[in-house]
């Protein structure tokens, strides 16, 4: 059965279409595999078997009755920050533990129309806040090729379960990193689209003009295809944009010939791991033995791309969070004396460490007398940031970089010391302050056996080249045949 | 800080956060070394301005939602601890 589990989605719904697997089958495999390995990786922090068993049998019927949709009976997984109507959303805090939304998000709903099947809801920092999942109230999840390591974080669950092999895809959600950073040290495929492709309707919100959802695969195929999928206008979400909706899978096998790839100087730094260096360089040397058109940039203010960002997304926390105080709906200290003391004591046991760091963080930013000095300064710094990005895309298509400084680091290794935590997103955050799309792709393993991924920028709204480039890739360094050994010798 | 907030944080909370967040600021001082007198602040990457839509319920919250989710209530109401004092 867990051959059935190794194919990937576009594989998947090929065999159903033929009649070589049900969609009851698949998630039979997918239940059975997560019982198995999943108790010691930590992916998932709600199973919903009995929803997904009905769901598939469902998604078989209308199968049997002729019905098509592009994800009939498809075994995916989300992140648990997505509103899923009737399944619980914790957001991996205390303080949304039993918290059950009375609606799907966005996504989840397009997911569901086009027939996919929810197993669960993966593993995620408390409010997506964290780059290596430990600061889960549900516990860290562990990176399936090295189970010492962080799978990376926020969406470290959904990157865990799709490399190990326990959904056929999922869903994630990047704030600063938080889908390409994963993905990268776990070895699989996770774009991050336009800021505004995909709606944010039903998303817990982190920083709201920086969160983005997108789709988390084992390969490029599968990317293309989840985000035709959960892209389009919402107007629940006001930031949602009205540009249509590419073709992002037809394209995918063009190639890159004549395509002009920017590589940033700034990406190339001291201190950064040697073997990631290494491979990043060897992946880019194909773009160009492919016809590619390889330019060297520069994007003269990325090293001010992580301090802007820990003003701006705390600052957003903050307020976002400010709807937390144990009144309508989530975690209520009980013991507490009178209204005033029961929203501060519901707040601190509610929230762990990292939340009520950037909650704090954000609160200073925003303060009077700090305002200008923090919030504006960085939203200043934040256009900066951005028309560097504008002027590069003047002469390249598409800019190629690391996604994360170097492989996967050790659990426990960064959780005390929040800055060098920070700092392992150095990569991946300025492509949210912009706004742009990134695909990471993996292009690599250490000699130890860990993934090493690379990111593809583009444009806005350039989804299909930034797909395209990494597929070449995908295709000339053939990774997607590589598995972590997780779970296989046992059957 | 923690009061505006609405966090009460411990006594061992206050003394890590205190070394965190100053060494946190520190290294967003850099931000000073740009010269931002002309620079446009942005607030998100989208040019969209004032989206509107007509001020109709989207969202159909079923009866038992708030059964489910809500910390304390009687008979239909949210409970929360005694606001006036005396």
């Amino acid at each position: 059965m867990n051959d059935i589990c190794f194919l990937t989605l576009s594989e998947l719904m090929a065999a159903m279409d033929k009649g070589d697997v049900t969609s009851a089958e698949a998630v039979e495999a997918y239940l059975g595999r997560i019982s198995k390995v999943d108790p010691e990786l930590n992916s998932y922090v709600t199973v919903d078997a009995d929803g997904a068993r009905k769901a598939a049998i469902e998604a078989d019927q209308r199968r049997a009755n002729g019905e098509k949709a592009p994800l009939l009976g498809a075994p995916l997984a989300i992140k648990d920050l997505m509103a899923t109507s009737g399944l619980r959303t914790a957001c991996g805090s205390k303080i949304l533990e039993n918290f059950v939304p009375p609606y799907d998000s966005f996504a989840v709903a397009k997911l569901k129309e086009a027939g996919a099947v929810i197993l669960g809801k993966t593993n995620m920092d408390e409010f997506a806040m964290g780059s290596s999942n430990e600061t889960s109230y549900f516990g860290p999840v562990k990176n399936p090729w090295n189970m010492e390591k962080i799978p990376g974080g926020s969406s470290g669950g959904s990157a865990a379960a799709v490399a190990a092999d326990l959904c056929a895809a999922a869903l994630g959600s990047d704030t600063g990193g938080s889908i390409r950073q994963p993905a990268s040290l776990c070895g699989i495929v996770g774009l991050k689209p336009t800021y505004g492709r995909v709606s944010r309707f039903g998303l817990v919100a982190f920083a709201s003009s920086l969160d983005q959802i997108g789709p988390m695969t084992k390969d490029i195929r599968d990317a293309a295809l989840l985000t035709g999928i959960i892209s389009g206008h919402d107007p629940m979400d006001s930031t949602c944009a009205e540009e249509p909706v590419g073709d992002y899978l037809s394209g995918l096998d063009k190639g890159v010939e004549g395509m002009t790839v920017g590589v940033p100087d700034e990406y190339f730094i001291e201190g950064m791991d040697p073997e990631v260096e290494s491979k990043v360089r060897a992946a880019i040397e194909i773009l160009g033995s492919k016809g590619a058109i390889i330019k060297r940039i520069s994007l003269p203010h990325t090293k001010y791309a992580v301090p802007t960002y820990y003003v701006i997304a705390p600052a957003e926390a903050s307020s976002n969070l400010a709807r937390y105080d144990g009144v309508r709906y989530g975690y209520r200290d009980m013991d507490a004396d009178g209204l005033f003391p029961m929203y501060l004591s519901t707040r601190n046991k509610g929230f762990g460490s990292e939340v009520k760091r950037r909650i704090m963080l954000g609160t200073y930013a925003l303060s009077a007398g700090y305002y200008d000095a923090y919030y504006l300064k960085a939203q200043k710094a934040r256009t900066l940031i951005k028309r560097d990005f504008q002027k590069a895309f003047e002469n390249v298509s598409v800019i190629v970089a690391p996604t994360a400084p170097a492989p996967a680091f050790g659990l426990g290794e960064k959780i005390n010391d929040p800055l060098k935590m920070y700092l392992s997103d150095i990569f991946t955050i300025s492509a949210n302050l912009a706004g742009i799309p990134g695909v990471s792709v993996p292009c690599g393993l250490t000699k130890k056996g860990e993934p090493i991924g690379l990111q593809i920028l583009g444009s806005y709204f350039q989804e299909a080249s930034t797909l395209r480039a990494a597929r070449t890739l995908e295709k000339e360094i053939g990774f997607s045949d590589e598995k972590p050994r997780i779970g296989i010798q046992t059957g | 800080m923690a009061t505006l907030a609405r966090l009460r944080l411990t006594q061992e909370e206050e003394a890590m956060f205190g070394g965190q967040l100053s060494q946190i600021l520190d290294f967003i001082g850099a931000l000073n070394e740009l010269d931002t007198a002309s620079v446009e602040p942005m607030s998100h990457a989208l040019d969209i301005t004032n989206v509107y839509r007509d001020d109709a319920e989207n969202v159909k919250f079923p009866a038992d939602f708030w059964r489910a989710n809500a910390p304390s209530q009687d008979f239909g109401h949210l409970r929360v601890p005694k606001i006036i004092e005396g």
